[in-house]
């Protein structure tokens, strides 16, 4: 059984939050998705290279020659923030 | 004569050169089509019949006066899933933490179709970031199957899906991460196509999982998907995984013949847990591509038994890690009176996020953690390259596989919300395409006598677009399923 902890812990990590009448059933359904994977252990997998990327066969890094191009204007970057002010994105006060 | 909405865009297109019709008339046509039925289907989550109406004119009027010519897909109008940025109109990707987000800028599929003088229609509906199997996990309201709206349309594109099966739209893109157009394509009937990886460009599609999600069409017939998808393919430099080779021309790969093509079967895919309604549907389809000359052969995917626990191990954590950039600040939803940072961060993600997705989000964020890294990602890394070898060895002794694309029928909605595990059991057919890179497309095969449809999944080697498409097409021929009404 995954302890309650570790799942603290975990949605700390991630920045998540469970109320306490959540947290029990998402551990139920938490548990039963861990101990279905456990079965990947029988895959034969000795001296298996993995894989990270589909397209590794066929191509490297692309690279561009490094000139400078227009990009995204500051009005249409900021334009979804919660919160901004000229042009700046504003949150909670970080430093005391 | 048949209604504007039942035609194809080839019927379309042909109709707009003979003037027959105007593009307005045509935008007039599914726009009337979708205020009938979409208050049932639910497939659209954002539509603005004014700026349609506008578009189709000016396209309308730059034909009349030559500043546009006329390719296929002008005057198209076509639906894309919410996921793919459009600027300024609302991209929510199904979720609550997007609910008034209006991108600056465009997908690069969207620019592509716009220059190819296309009409967009509007934004379907999805489960929440493509999480999910029946767009039951959308955050604003569940689509339904168009063919029996008690049941679910698939997902995550369902939307899509739903919107060209009850003709509200002659064709759609949605996105596919392990199954996500091919499986709505089976459920509603309609054709769905997953490239390769890299074959469509990815910028502007809101990412979920990076090393699998790709954009493909949804459409009425194997001619209209592989129309949209010659609009859509190629390179782009704003998309570093996007492939720089050539685009086959897939119009003229439909019409070659299949004759000697050789078909294989992976045996892996008929055991138990596959419906004997799909299992039967799919054997009869197996026997008309024999009869059209190819060789049918049972291949072996041994691995496929641990296809689901790798896809739900790298899927997850590919989004734990993509989904991190909701973080309130740059754009999205932020809970108000934050009492600080952290605090801003932690409660705006918990409200914003979906359950499927906070589920998600855990499982990736464990799966990397250190201490369990070895044990569940980098052993589902090393499972995805046994995968991808499964494949890459049985195209050495057959051009194509084919089996079902889903075990079931569509299911009833909320049959399968209160268990996410068999929810995920129900992608079996499809997530291994995605971990392998490979294009996949589902067409349908047959409809039962409880009127639903069955979905045929064709698999082939990477690049190899024009091959699935041109025995689609040729079965497609074969079979001649007519294409009902929907909703009845």
């Amino acid at each position: 059984m995954v302890p309650i902890d570790d799942v603290k812990k975990i949605a700390d990590l991630a920045k998540l939050t469970y109320a306490p009448e959540e947290l029990e059933r998402f551990v139920h359904h938490f548990q039963e998705i861990l101990d279905y994977f456990d079965h990947l252990n029988t895959a034969p997998t000795e001296g298996v290279e993995p894989t990270y990327h589909a397209l590794g066969a066929f191509s490297g890094t692309p690279f561009r020659p490094d000139q400078t191009r227009p990009s995204l204007g500051c009005t249409e970057a900021v334009s979804n923030a919660p919160q901004e002010v000229d042009c700046q994105f504003r949150v909670p006060k970080v430093i005391e | 004569m048949t209604q504007i909405n039942q035609l194809s865009l080839k019927q379309l297109h042909n109709g707009l050169k003979r003037k027959e019709f105007s593009v307005r008339e045509i935008a007039a046509a599914f726009l009337d089509r979708i205020k009938a039925v979409d208050g049932q289907v639910r497939a659209f989550l954002t539509l603005d019949p004014g700026r349609i109406l506008n578009d189709a004119e000016e396209i309308d009027q730059k034909l009349r006066s030559g500043e546009l010519g006329m390719g296929f897909l002008t005057g198209i109008p076509l639906a894309l899933k919410d996921n793919i940025v459009t600027q300024a109109t609302r991209t929510t990707a199904g979720s609550r933490i997007l609910e008034n987000y209006l991108p600056p800028y465009s997908a690069t599929v969207t620019n592509r179709l716009r220059q190819a003088g296309a009409l967009i229609l509007g934004k379907t509906n999805c489960d929440e970031f493509a999480m999910g199997s029946s767009t039951e996990n959308s955050a604003y309201f569940p689509t339904r199957n168009p063919w029996d709206l008690n049941r679910v349309p698939g997902g995550s594109s369902g939307g899509s899906a739903a919107a060209v099966a009850a003709g509200e739209a002659p064709a759609a893109l949605g996105s596919d991460t392990g199954g996500s157009i091919r499986q709505p394509a089976a459920f509603c009937g309609v054709v769905g196509l997953k490239p390769t990886y890299g074959r469509v460009s990815r910028y502007g599609l809101i990412a979920f999982a990076s090393s699998l999600d790709q954009i493909g069409p949804l459409a009425a017939t194997t001619a209209d998907a592989a129309m949209v998808l010659q609009a859509i393919a190629g390179h782009d430099a704003a998309d570093s995984t996007s492939a720089q080779r050539g685009v086959d021309n897939y119009l003229v790969e439909i019409g070659r013949d299949v004759k000697g093509l050789r078909l294989g079967i992976p045996k892996e895919w008929f055991g138990s847990g596959l419906d004997p309604v799909v299992e039967t549907s799919v054997r009869a389809a197996v026997g008309h591509l024999e009869k059209l000359g190819c060789s049918i052969a049972e291949v072996s995917l041994p691995n496929t038994e641990y296809a689901i626990s790798t896809y739900y191990i790298i899927a997850p954590a590919e989004a734990s890690s993509n989904l991190a950039r909701y973080d309130a600040v740059k754009y999205g939803y932020r809970v108000p009176n934050p009492q600080d940072l952290e605090d801003m961060y932690k409660r705006s993600r918990s409200e914003g996020f979906g359950a499927e997705v906070k589920r998600r989000i855990m499982i990736g964020t464990y799966v990397l953690s250190s201490g369990y890294y070895d044990a569940y990602f980098l052993k589902a890394s090393k499972v995805r390259t046994l995968i991808a070898q499964d494949y890459e060895k049985a195209f050495k002794t057959v051009d194509l596989l084919v089996g079902p694309t889903t075990p079931t029928l569509p299911f009833k909605l909320g049959e399968k919300t209160g268990d996410p595990l068999q929810m995920y059991l129900s992608d079996v057919y499809t997530v291994t395409a995605n971990l392998a890179g490979i294009p996949a497309l589902s067409l349908p095969c047959a409809i039962t006598r409880e009127n639903l449809p069955v979905g045929l999944q064709i698999l082939g080697p990477h690049f190899q677009e024009g091959l699935l498409l041109r025995v689609a097409h040729a079965l497609e021929q074969e079979l001649g399923l007519k294409r009902p009404v929907l909703p009845r």
